[in-house]
């Protein structure tokens, strides 16, 4: 993601990226940053918490509008209002992805 | 407070992601300035949770994903700025959707934009927002070659002044 926004900036149309890796952003020289410390599928936040995702939005237009030079990175300061435990577990698919299931696959065959 | 940035990914993972650097070919600072008032610019939104409108569209292929783990589907979907929150499918085998469904604005804020743009705060939105399926093959061959030029040439015809783009 970090990568298509450069594409798209490249082109000449001004963009931020709004991701829980801002650090991976920041390598991948992604333009604008905003990062959040949230599980993945919630990069604006709880759902119907109006209010917190109207702050991450905003946060989102005022680097997308101010940031004054490429990298620019500005982190939103909001912990997460679930417990880690929960939260981990639950932004998780239910079944796991086939890349993951691949390479579980992969380290049983390793041990046996 | 710094963001920690693998807080919620599971350890083993952490490596495919951290220290890797840029992307090849990727490696020199992009900018395009933003030169207009926020109340005179038109946004919009891009998100990568493989949104879809359930009935006018079809799904990305997740059947191909489950055969070949290590492709994704690179096409795109426009996503009308009036849908409605129960027009939409999410298609993504690396997320739980529920929160999603739930709550599509924790993807892609379409009335939160949309209540900036009444608070004059925001000039516009586009008519037409943008979905993909953020789960890639490493490459990025099919998005570099196709998909980023397509949605550049849409956004374009929108006349969007800038792009928000939210992973999943």
């Amino acid at each position: 993601m970090p990568v298509l926004a450069r594409w798209i900036e490249a082109a000449g149309i001004p963009t931020v990226v709004v991701t829980m890796m801002p650090a991976v952003a920041e390598e991948r020289r992604a333009p604008r940053i905003v990062g959040v410390e949230f599980p993945y599928g919630h990069s604006f936040g709880m759902p119907h918490d109006k209010t917190m995702q109207r702050r991450v939005l905003d946060l989102a237009l005022r680097v997308l509008a101010g940031a004054a030079s490429s990298g620019t990175r500005v982190d939103f300061d909001v912990e997460w209002p679930v417990p880690l435990r929960e939260a981990y577990k639950s932004w998780q698919p239910k079944v796991p992805s086939p890349i993951v299931r691949k390479l579980l696959e992969a380290r049983s065959a390793e041990r046996s | 407070m710094i963001v920690d940035s693998y807080r919620f990914l599971p350890r083993s993972f952490r490596p495919f992601y951290e220290g890797r650097g840029p992307f090849p070919g990727e490696e020199s600072p992009v900018w395009a300035p933003f030169e207009k008032r926020l109340s005179a610019s038109r946004i919009a939104l891009l998100t990568s949770a493989g949104v879809y409108m359930k009935e006018s569209q079809p799904t990305f292929d997740l059947e191909r994903e489950d055969a070949n783990p290590e492709w994704g589907d690179p096409t795109w979907r426009v996503i009308p700025a009036t849908a409605r929150p129960e027009d939409f499918a999410f298609a993504h085998l690396h997320i739980n959707p529920e929160d999603m469904l739930a709550d599509p604005e924790i993807a892609l804020p379409m009335r939160g934009l949309a209540e900036l743009i009444d608070e004059a705060v925001v000039g516009g939105s586009v008519a037409d927002h943008v979905a993909v399926m953020g789960y890639q093959d490493r490459g990025l061959e099919d998005w570099r070659r196709k998909t980023a030029p397509e949605i550049v040439a849409h956004l374009r015809e929108q006349g969007a002044d800038a792009l928000i783009l939210a992973p999943a």
